[in-house]
């Protein structure tokens, strides 16, 4: 019985690069908060979750020089986001406490998903040794 | 890893915000400086931003930080005042001052500190995720 880091990592791994690059979305909103014209973007988590694991089950790899290059790497997860409010004057939709939580979530998830793929890791450890360090 | 992008715009919003924070310090502090012609006095200066399209159209996946396109001069007309006694009055006895009004200018300073905490808080969230990332798998 082979160990497979795929399987054993589970879906934590894309979870923890989702949340990466929300993270960046994130980032983007709150730098462009005074920006006229700026609209808010948002993640969404559940279909760039979806996109990474049928990624995963299908990868695309050219094997030729020819190959067409496929790239599946496309922005449809990241949308523009409802405003909850109406225009502010500067056709800005940022909301800046909004973003701030949002930041504050993101991070806590991003280690909640790093904890999950901790204890994996020492699973496989104790495994591997078999003494539980 | 787009935790590292993250910094990138992070410091862009810095950047962005220090340049708002400078041209309000510029205002306030000239907001007396009196002139006897109209070409001459000062006016309010103010940074214009915009999303970094160029970057983002780039590489599909790069994050579009905040720049400075320029700073405009206010449109709006200097306040005339009647003050003959006044050294720098014009033959007719009238001084210019700044079209700079000094509450906006507070208001402004507000908010550009404000936004370059949020952006340092930012930033110190991204370096927090990433220096535990650095350690996964090390705690057992």
């Amino acid at each position: 019985m082979a160990i497979s880091f795929d399987k054993a990592f589970g879906m934590h791994q894309q979870a923890l690069l989702i949340r990466d690059r929300r993270a960046q979305v994130l980032s983007e909103n709150i730098a462009n908060a005074d920006t006229p014209g700026y609209k808010a973007k948002e993640l969404d988590f559940q279909q760039a979750l979806n996109n990474a694991q049928s990624r995963q089950a299908r990868p695309v790899s050219r094997t030729h020089e020819g190959h067409f290059h496929i790239s599946t790497e496309v922005r449809q997860e990241v949308k523009f986001r409802n405003p909850d409010q109406p225009d502010t004057g500067d056709g800005n939709s940022v909301d800046m406490h909004r973003e701030r939580n949002a930041m504050m979530q993101n991070a806590i998830e991003y280690q909640t998903s790093l904890q999950f793929l901790n204890s994996r890791i020492s699973g496989l450890k104790k495994a591997i040794t078999g003494t539980g360090q | 890893m787009s935790l590292f992008k993250v910094f990138d715009i992070a410091g862009s919003g810095m950047t962005a915000q220090s340049v708002r924070m400078n041209t309000t310090a510029s205002n306030i502090a000239n907001a007396n400086s009196v002139s006897s012609s109209i070409d001459q006095v000062y006016k309010g200066r103010h940074p214009v931003f915009a999303a970094e399209l160029s970057e983002a159209k780039r590489q599909q996946d790069a994050g579009s930080g905040v720049k400075v396109l320029g700073i405009v001069e206010s449109e709006a007309p200097p306040v005339v005042e009647y003050a003959p006694n006044h050294p720098l009055a014009d033959e007719n006895g009238y001084v210019y001052k700044p079209n700079v009004n000094i509450m906006e200018e507070m208001a402004n300073m507000i908010s550009a500190s404000r936004s370059y905490e949020t952006n340092v808080q930012t930033a110190d969230a991204a370096k927090q995720m990433l220096m535990r990332t650095l350690r996964l798998g090390q705690s057992s």
